[in-house]
């Protein structure tokens, strides 16, 4: 019996669970299904470039060239707030280990005491409270956690997600505890910039009017201008609303505190109006929370750190090696302490750096396959 | 940073007993904070006050680092204004005080619990939900 060593490259982020994508060494982090996110973006730039290019030149000659200056530079925030939306860890929690698992287990066994057979046993349920509001923990099955507060399990990215928002198709991410203020801030640019170039739109068409007349406005700019004119007016069109519509929205919401998911539920409204543990009872000081509160680290960025260390096992031998999910517990801790004061003594930068700077890649796994 | 790594060859040779997780406690809000409520498994391991101190001091730290100040609004809006760029060559208040925390829970796992068999495990491997505590059997650990 030979055993043959293969050695293979392992991308740290293929190890840990959810339906998330991850591009640039782990620092980009979003849903699977992006189609729509590319298609947001088409429209943004697409947009843009037409108004850059057909509009703007005879802004700047006959209004200002800050028109197309300012511009710019909202364009230039609104695909910042877009791409950081889409490509930051929205809060997800990772799932529980074993250990962690099992000890959750035994402590509902536990609380629920002895089941006679054939009854079902009661919902898995936490009751804390939070500013003398009782609210309800629920337990979740596929990460094997009772949720904190606020927090979701998405099914799409099949993760529980931190103060949960919902789940965007058009940036291709949930919006959660870290990137709502992201989302926000996108929400609310994208409507000044479709406000202002419908409305420079419309200065255009009547400026050229006045001087040309109506008619002749259409016909004598290069052929494609009606086009593109139409198009724009569309797109702005029904942009500006949905955007200012779901701007607004947002903004009512984060006055109260609340997320979309806590909304659509009803869990603060109607006969527990008045009610949400979370809200400061102050528009100011709910705003600032959710606007300029701090920025929190992405647990997910330190969980593609340790699984370089839980997956490449440490033991370079030459004896063949056990694959992961048999490595015997005694070996478990010694990674586990290995890895505790390793990185911090070694690395401590890299560890603690946001998640769009790069940790290390790749970790080297021996698999030993017998024959 | 050697009496660490004798600690953990005599470990790697120490089998885990069991492992006890601090939750976390929501009674005032989501903001991060762990129940100091002492659980009996490790009645016999440490010193209740000595355990109580560890946790209360995480959680000033971890109520630091979420704090609205003054800091956290000059930071957020200096953020916004450069469309939060500025974070790619600055660290953000939350790092600083995790660094921190960090180097607290070394320093109590070399100094209090490494001695007594245990283990503190940051809780942000944990993704801030739990701080476990890893009880080893007493072998051979010379004391």
């Amino acid at each position: 019996m030979s055993a043959v060593m293969i050695t293979r490259k392992v991308r740290k982020w293929e190890k840990l669970p959810g339906k998330n994508t991850f591009c640039c060494d782990g620092r980009v982090m979003m849903a699977r299904q992006k189609g729509i996110f590319y298609l947001t973006l088409f429209l943004i730039i697409g947009t843009c470039s037409l108004f850059f290019v057909f509009e703007c030149p005879y802004l700047a000659v006959h209004l200002s060239p800050a028109i197309p200056v300012f511009a710019v530079l909202l364009f230039l925030f609104v695909i910042a707030m877009l791409l950081r939306t889409s490509f930051s860890d929205p809060g997800v929690l990772p799932r529980a280990l074993p250990e962690e698992a099992n000890f959750i287990e035994m402590e509902i066994e536990a609380a629920n005491g002895n089941v006679p057979s054939g009854q079902r046993p009661p919902p898995r349920i936490r009751n804390v409270q939070i500013n003398n509001q009782i609210v309800k923990l629920k337990y979740c099955y596929t990460c094997k956690i009772f949720r904190p507060p606020r927090a979701s399990h998405c099914s799409i990215c099949d993760n529980c997600v931190d103060r949960f928002d919902h789940h965007c198709p058009w940036v291709g991410n949930c919006v959660g505890k870290r990137n709502y203020r992201y989302f926000y801030l996108f929400t609310l640019t994208l409507s000044l910039l479709t406000i202002y170039i419908f409305a420079f739109n419309i200065v255009h068409v009547v400026m050229r009017s006045v001087d040309h007349g109506f008619l002749n406005t259409l016909k004598e700019t290069p052929g494609t201008y009606p086009l593109n004119m139409n198009t724009f007016l569309l797109v702005c069109f029904f942009t500006l609303w949905s955007m200012v519509g779901l701007t607004g929205f947002h903004t009512y919401l984060i006055s109260l505190n609340q997320t979309t998911n806590e909304d659509i539920k009803g869990s603060w409204s109607g006969k527990n109006r008045g009610q949400n543990p979370y809200s400061h009872k102050n528009i100011i000081k709910n705003c600032c929370e959710v606007l300029c509160g701090p920025t929190y680290p992405s647990v997910t960025f330190f969980s593609l750190f340790l699984t370089s260390f839980s997956a490449s096992f440490p033991q370079k031998t030459t004896a063949p090696l056990i694959p992961n999910e048999h490595t015997p517990d005694d070996v478990k801790p010694s990674i586990a302490a290995e890895k505790s004061s390793g990185p911090k003594d070694d690395q401590p930068p890299a560890a603690m750096l946001p998640p769009l700077a790069s940790p290390e890649t790749d970790a080297e796994t021996s698999i030993a396959k017998n024959q | 940073m050697a009496e660490t790594h004798s600690l953990q060859d005599m470990r790697q040779q120490a089998a885990v007993a069991a492992k006890v997780f601090i939750q976390r406690d929501y009674s005032n809000g989501t903001m991060c904070q762990f129940q100091t409520k002492f659980p009996s498994e490790l009645e016999t391991k440490i010193d209740k006050q000595q355990f109580e101190e560890t946790i209360r001091t995480l959680n000033n730290l971890y109520a630091e680092a979420e704090k609205l100040g003054s800091q956290s609004l000059i930071e957020g809006c200096l953020a916004c204004l450069t469309a939060y760029t500025v974070f790619l060559c600055m660290e953000t208040h939350y790092e600083k005080v995790l660094k921190k925390i960090a180097k607290y829970i070394q320093e109590q796992n070399d100094k209090i619990y490494a001695p007594r068999g245990l283990l503190l495990t940051d809780p942000i491997e944990r993704g801030l939900r739990v701080i476990e505590i890893t009880i080893y059997e007493d072998r051979s650990f010379s004391r």
